[in-house]
């Protein structure tokens, strides 16, 4: 296999995985938006919206103030900001275009259909009455996209790669959306916090999806803000944690190994990332940092994604 | 438009003789079109292009921001050869192709037909399509172009012309193979009413012929690539279909390296020896150091692992010059001077407007007649004096005048028509046919190959970037 394929397959799946999270993402700034209490704290939300995605930097560079409409077209629309949901849909498809040849049918069908539904949409029509049920159409083609993916490709390295470009960006987002918001799920002296400080950990669970999941695993229904971190940082059963996506690198790493019949740096370096969310504790992670332990862990996220660039032959 | 519908009027209906009678090759197709309700249509039409856009059947319009990627409309009236016309047509194009690679390999070594005087030596060594590094250079089995496309016309029963020869990168073939697939998907029964010469082994053929021109240091199987621009190219979907059809790897020039001499892929694992090209990339930008230096579409020293016979570039580098719109009104002298058989199928009378009185012939008739740019392709750039206003040919004029060396004539003729769907029902269009050569072993001609059809009333322009559509074309056996 060509290592452009290998590159272009990787960054297809790792495309339209952002454009998710970027849905999800809007979604929990959409509902703060909506709230009555939030009027004063609203352009903090979205502020923190634009952190969570990434792109702070690239709005402020184009608007002077920050305005819900504006941030919404920014992530949704700017084909020039690069994370756009259009934007990441249409590096998608290209990366998929080019490799056509790597992809089943279904695989490629739901890629361009999802392209030429979205070239279709006036950016303008998208109001704010429309817009949860735009993003919800994003997230499912997304899943629809995930789902010809598991469904109907052949379990050999086409598959591997775009598995890894998959799970490396959900464990990307999940750790920086911790890692916005970590000053807030730091432990207190106090148990309960405020009604504030609950919506704030709510939100994000919802940001993730895992807000029903959380009530169901912990059976309980308030959110404690180390529980939160420990069900998106060391649960293997959460599919958005951390550790959940390191098993899934790990998996098609060694597949992939296996397949080769060689393992070099980037298995090793993999290992060790799993490993180490395997075997920690919250309390430990709190105490040595745990905005210290993110951005460790998204250093180490972005090496092992170059690593593998450099190792499989990536342009 | 006077004018205009006369060319429509005159024009050889293949479903329809004058009288009204069906010809024998459409009779059951005329029957079935009969047959259909508008609602028949309707669901055909939308369900053809829903099937085209899903799977992403597209070209590129160059210079189009707005809907950079169209599909091209598809016909649901397919065009028929009877077997006997279409044996009279395949040995023609034969004949052809092999008097083009007989011409191509004395061009590139003793080049005897200059020296015999049939040709002007002019028209060769000042040809932008020559290629001078490709002089004493021995491509395996001595084959230079092996895929070609012939684009031919009917003017009558048994009036055919060959319009153009294409021996660089003629595309095309993908839209022949999906408008078939498209026909038996939406009218099985019509398939079974008809023997059809079937087409879809097309790239298993490709994969024969690719194999059978490696060099002869490769292994038993050989390792075979097509080389495309990427995916911004206007046929990207014809690369990648191809490549996938014969299970090949589709690369980018990036992806391709030389090293020791050798050619190779850059793949997940260790560098993998390659020993034929399929090329959809022009000559001038497949190698920066023999070519056009800026070119990053192509591989840096492919050309010297080619010369020294330890790849196979496919078409063979300079094959455009036999090509050329002005060699292209030698082609029957080249027939006789290779064969030794006269051409059996005719050329269309043309005007080199680099000719003084030629010159004055054209600009005196440019209203009757069909005049293009000697090196431009897809129909940009041309004039159609019968459906052209009068301030078009005069700004044409301008033009011709400015470089008259840079065009060549042709009567207009009057293609052949087919019953095709228009909005305002079914109606005759003009339509052309561009059969598919393949040229390894031994040469096969397609049976049918892509015929477009030029969807405006009266309109002689089928190409697809100016509005043309495709149809299926069938070839009966006996």
């Amino acid at each position: 296999m060509l290592g452009r394929t290998a590159s272009s397959l990787f960054w297809m799946s790792r495309y339209v995985e952002r454009a998710e999270n970027m849905a999800r993402l809007l979604e929990v700034g959409y509902r703060i938006s909506l709230m009555p209490g939030a009027v004063e704290g609203h352009r903090d939300e979205w502020r923190s919206t634009l952190t969570s995605a990434a792109c702070a930097e690239s709005y402020a560079a184009k608007y002077d103030d920050i305005h819900g409409a504006r941030v919404i077209s920014f992530l949704l629309f700017d084909e020039e900001n690069p994370t756009s949901v259009k934007s990441c849909l249409k590096a998608a498809r290209n990366n998929g275009r080019a490799v056509r040849t790597a992809l089943t049918r279904d695989v490629w069908e739901s890629l361009n259909s999802t392209w030429n539904e979205l070239a279709q949409i006036d950016p303008d029509t998208i109001t704010s009455d429309r817009l949860p049920s735009f993003l919800e159409w994003v997230k499912q083609k997304a899943m629809a996209f995930r789902g010809a993916l598991l469904g109907t490709m052949l379990r050999t390295d086409p598959y591997y790669f775009s598995q890894l470009g998959n799970f490396i960006e959900r464990a990307d987002n999940t750790a920086r959306i911790l890692d916005v918001k970590y000053f807030i799920l730091l432990p207190r002296a106090t148990d309960v916090g405020s009604d504030v400080d609950a919506q704030q950990w709510a939100q994000v669970l919802r940001s993730v999806s895992a807000h029903r999941a959380y009530r169901w695993f912990y059976k309980d229904s308030r959110y404690k803000p180390w529980l939160v971190s420990e069900f998106l940082i060391l649960q293997e059963e959460m599919p958005r944690s951390l550790l959940f996506a390191y098993n899934w690198i790990n998996l098609a790493l060694n597949d992939l190994g296996q397949l080769y019949g060689q393992r070099y740096d980037c298995h090793a370096l993999a290992a060790q990332t799993q490993a180490r969310l395997k075997g920690g504790k919250m309390e430990q992670i709190f105490q040595d940092g745990l905005h210290e332990f993110l951005q460790d862990f998204m250093e180490a996220n972005n090496a092992l994604s170059q690593s593998i660039s450099k190792t499989y032959n990536f342009p | 438009m006077q004018q205009n519908g006369a060319v429509g009027a005159m024009a050889f209906n293949e479903m329809f003789l004058g009288d009204g009678k069906v010809r024998k090759p459409y009779s059951k197709v005329e029957t079935w079109l009969k047959s259909l309700g508008p609602s028949d249509i309707e669901r055909a039409l939308r369900e053809c292009e829903a099937r085209f856009r899903r799977q992403g059947i597209t070209f590129a319009v160059y210079g189009d921001n707005k809907a950079s990627e169209r599909i091209i409309p598809f016909d649901i009236v397919p065009r028929v050869f009877a077997a006997q016309e279409w044996r009279r047509l395949s040995s023609g194009i034969e004949q052809r192709v092999r008097a083009m690679n007989s011409f191509l390999h004395d061009l590139y070594h003793r080049q005897e037909i200059l020296r015999a005087g049939r040709i002007p030596t002019d028209v060769i060594i000042q040809n932008e399509a020559f290629v001078p590094e490709m002089v004493g250079v021995n491509p395996t089995k001595g084959i230079y172009a092996h895929i070609m496309g012939i684009d031919i016309v009917r003017v009558a029963e048994n009036d055919f012309y060959v319009l153009e020869d294409n021996c660089r990168t003629p595309s095309g073939v993908s839209y022949m193979l999906e408008d078939r697939e498209a026909m038996m998907h939406l009218f099985p029964e019509l398939f079974s009413q008809h023997r059809i010469a079937p087409v879809e082994n097309y790239p298993s053929v490709l994969h024969k012929t690719l194999e059978s021109v490696a060099p002869a240091s490769s292994s038993s199987e050989p390792v075979i690539v097509v080389l495309t621009p990427g995916i911004h190219n206007s046929a990207f979907f014809e690369h990648a279909f191809l490549a996938d059809e014969m299970g090949v790897e589709l690369c980018e020039g990036s992806d391709l390296f030389v090293s020791d001499g050798w050619l190779y892929m850059r793949t997940t694992q260790a560098p993998k020896r390659v020993d034929v090209v399929y090329r959809r990339i022009d000559d001038a930008y497949l190698d920066p150091l023999a070519f056009r230096p800026e070119s990053n579409l192509g591989v840096p020293g492919i050309f010297d692992v080619y010369r020294a016979g330890r790849v196979t570039l496919v078409n063979a580098p300079g094959t455009g010059v036999a090509d050329d719109k002005s060699i292209y009104t030698y082609m029957p002298e080249i027939i006789e001077f290779y064969t030794g058989e006269k051409p059996l199928l005719k050329n269309v009378p043309t005007w080199r407007c680099s000719n003084a009185a030629d010159l004055q012939y054209v600009s005196e008739h440019l209203a009757e007649l069909v005049v293009k740019e000697v090196h431009g392709s897809g129909g940009y750039g041309m004039l159609v004096g019968p459906t052209s206003t009068k301030v078009q040919i005069e700004e044409f004029r301008a033009k011709l005048l400015a470089r008259p060396s840079n065009y060549i004539a042709q009567p207009t003729l009057a293609l052949s028509a087919v019953p095709t769907f228009v909005e305002s029902g079914v109606a005759p269009r003009h339509v052309d046919l561009r059969p598919f050569v393949l040229c390894g072993d031994s040469i096969r001609v397609t049976p049918g190959g892509l015929t477009r059809v030029a969807l405006q009333e009266g309109s002689l322009v089928v190409n697809s970037s100016q509005g043309g559509g495709t149809k299926d074309t069938w070839v009966l056996e006996d």
